[in-house]
């Protein structure tokens, strides 16, 4: 793999609060190379946004980055000051947002926003931001963009609206994305456009795309690796045919299973007892351990780091945080 | 079960319409004539006694409208439904009307709007059984430990505060109060639409063994076209208002006919990776208030002719499509 574009080393973001500090991140490591994307998933509280907004710097006290770096090209940004990293925010990096409809200001016609931020990192001239905006319009798909500019979000339909949301994004051409839940509020048809349409874009711009779903099928189509997030570590990481094929993860094996699918005849779901544990009250060693049908001792005490398992017929690159593959006792 | 005997509900010709014109003043100043939305215009279905019933459709279709009007939370404009042969719309015996009322329930989308805050969840379960006159007394507990039992919970979780719990726990309180007074039948707007994916395999398995126990008839409503393949016998997709397609519930999947289900079905993304060819979803649902002339779909449809923007196809072996019906879908 050629030089990542956005390295994550060990991050940590916890939150205090008044009953302590909660970790809502603990530990995350991942790569995402130039024109790769990285599916996010889990279920809600695992710690797929907060993973976002703090590579973007968008971590708002009480949170806070406790420990672990972020380097954008080899160089570190989660250190710089508020107003460096709001220049590489927007031109370097930037953000979709889940609903489209609260990320874009209802008051601005679209053009004026997105002419907006093209003026605040580039240095062109006002009318020639127009026409950039115009062509970006045209090449999310919107229809008959030299009119579309002058309308209010409210005009546009939930697709329509996504598609501007993304054009702002990738207004300056920025090296890396953070799509954070993008399809969520919109309806299949809708959310099989905006999948292609990202795909298109990353393929031919060669961005690289954190994109954070909690829907499997979506990261299944659209993403090159996957990591599997379970409060706030991350469980499994891999290219992804091989983790939606082969799950190493007990928590990934359930959740796969968990989800009804247009091929399989499952007369019943797999089913994973019991819920995601609060940031509270997160148990020791592997947090996943009370609802695991196969932990032993050792997951009640240790803590498992992720590995390539050995002697597994695993794809290089897929690793799995779970004692079942550490070797030793217990192991399988 | 034996599908030759009369259906259990019966839905014909439903309609409902709703007045979105602008305030009277607007109108008279500024000349605008009133505006309709036709939410459901003539829709006809019937649900076998035990079976799951599945209506599909994008946002817009009409499907919770078609779930309010079925258990009578929202009046028809025109049509009419009947259940176990009384008429939930027509001039009943009023005693009658309440015995059916007891016996159907919802289960809506939103775990935490649908339960009152304020109240305890025994307060929330026994309500049904109140309204109805059931049981009176330790009876009362006595039921509310045994439903609580029932979907998975314990019996001293009654005392609760709906906060207390977690999404699908609260679903499964929903649940609950819905089999309070022991509903034959349920609609379920989207029960787990606000889930996660693990939860949501819980309450679908859940929602079946129960079915399986008290033969549960469910109308089942839902955006998501694998939840509903695995829960339904039979499935109507929905398209603005109408029913395009009426199939059984696998059948569906394998052999869709209609163009709208089939651009449907090539949209939902594939956990399977098969890498099959898809054709891409073209345009979005337009707006109800002014729909296509003829079949609504044929401004989308890659088989669209001129008869299809003129005529609006009616429901025809289970399938409402010009160009199925004339053999021009391959």
């Amino acid at each position: 793999m050629s030089d990542p574009v956005i390295s994550v080393r060990n991050l940590c973001v916890e939150f205090v609060t008044r009953r302590g500090v909660l970790r809502a991140i603990d530990n995350v490591s991942f790569d995402i190379a130039k024109g790769e994307v990285l599916g996010v998933v889990g279920e809600s509280g695992a710690g797929k946004s907060v993973t976002g907004s703090a590579i973007i710097g968008l971590i708002e006290p009480p949170g806070r980055i406790a420990g672990g770096e972020i380097l954008l090209h080899g160089k570190r940004i989660d250190n710089l000051p508020q107003e460096d990293m709001r220049r590489i925010r927007g031109r370097k990096v930037a953000m979709i947002f889940q609903d489209p409809l609260t990320s874009l200001n209802p008051l601005y016609r679209v053009g004026e926003q997105l002419i907006e931020t093209i003026l605040t990192h580039t240095d062109l001239s006002p009318s020639a931001a127009r026409e950039r905006a115009i062509a970006l319009l045209a090449e999310v798909g919107i229809p008959a963009p030299d009119k579309r500019i002058d309308g209010y979000p409210h005009e546009f339909s939930g697709g329509m609206r996504q598609r501007v949301v993304i054009a702002l994004a990738l207004s300056c051409e920025p090296d890396f994305i953070v799509a954070d839940e993008p399809t969520t509020a919109l309806d299949v048809s809708v959310q099989a456009q905006i999948i292609a349409l990202i795909k298109k874009l990353c393929r031919e711009r060669g961005t690289a795309v954190m994109l954070v779903t909690h829907d499997m099928g979506v990261i299944a189509e659209t993403a090159d690796r996957v990591a599997v997030m379970y409060a706030g570590r991350v469980a499994e990481i891999g290219p992804v045919r091989d983790v939606v094929r082969h799950p190493l993860h007990p928590y990934a094996r359930g959740l796969m299973g968990a989800i009804p699918t247009l091929e399989t005849d499952a007369e019943r779901l797999t089913q994973i007892p019991g819920a995601m544990p609060r940031l509270s009250n997160i148990p020791q060693g592997c947090a996943f351990n009370p609802r695991c049908d196969q932990a032993f001792d050792r997951c009640h005490v240790e803590r498992p780091e992720p590995i390539e398992p050995q002697g597994e017929n695993v794809e290089p690159g897929h690793r799995v945080a779970c004692h079942l593959y550490t070797g030793g006792e217990g192991a399988r | 079960m034996s599908g030759a005997t009369k259906p259990y509900v019966t839905v014909r010709d439903l309609r409902r319409v709703f007045d979105v014109s602008r305030p009277w003043l607007n109108r008279v100043l500024e000349n605008l004539p009133k505006a309709y939305l036709k939410a459901v215009d003539g829709l006809s279905f019937e649900i076998r006694k035990g079976e799951t019933f599945a209506l599909v459709g994008e946002s817009g279709s009409g499907k919770s409208t078609v779930a309010r009007m079925v258990v009578g939370l929202l009046p028809v404009s025109g049509g009419d439904v009947t259940i176990d042969g009384i008429s939930m719309t027509g001039h009943h015996d009023p005693a009658e009307k309440m015995a059916l009322r007891k016996r159907i329930q919802m289960i809506f989308q939103d775990p935490y709007a649908s339960l009152n805050p304020r109240w305890r969840v025994e307060r929330i379960i026994a309500e049904p059984i109140h309204a109805f006159g059931l049981l009176k007394g330790a009876d009362v507990t006595k039921r509310v430990g045994e439903l609580l039992t029932l979907v998975g919970l314990h019996p001293d979780d009654g005392k609760k505060f709906p906060h207390e719990f977690s999404g699908g726990q609260r679903q499964r309180i929903a649940i609950a109060r819905a089999l309070a007074s022991s509903a034959e039948f349920i609609v379920c707007d989207e029960p787990t639409s606000a889930l996660d994916v693990s939860v949501q395999a819980q309450i679908l398995n859940l929602m079946r063994d129960l079915q399986k126990e008290f033969g549960l008839t469910y109308l089942f409503i839902s955006h998501n076209l694998a939840v509903v393949r695995h829960m339904a016998d039979r499935i109507g997709v929905m398209y603005l208002g109408r029913l395009v397609e009426v199939s059984e519930g696998k059948r569906l999947f394998s052999h869709p006919r209609h163009p709208y289900t089939r651009m449907l079905l090539d949209a939902v993304p594939d956990l399977g990776m098969t890498g099959r060819e898809r054709q891409m979803v073209a345009g979005e649902i337009p707006n109800p208030i002014s729909p296509p002339s003829g079949c609504t779909f044929h401004p989308r449809c890659p088989l669209a002719n001129e008869r299809c923007a003129r005529e609006a196809p009616a429901m025809l072996d289970g399938v409402a499509c010009h160009a199925v019906e004339e053999g021009r879908s391959a």
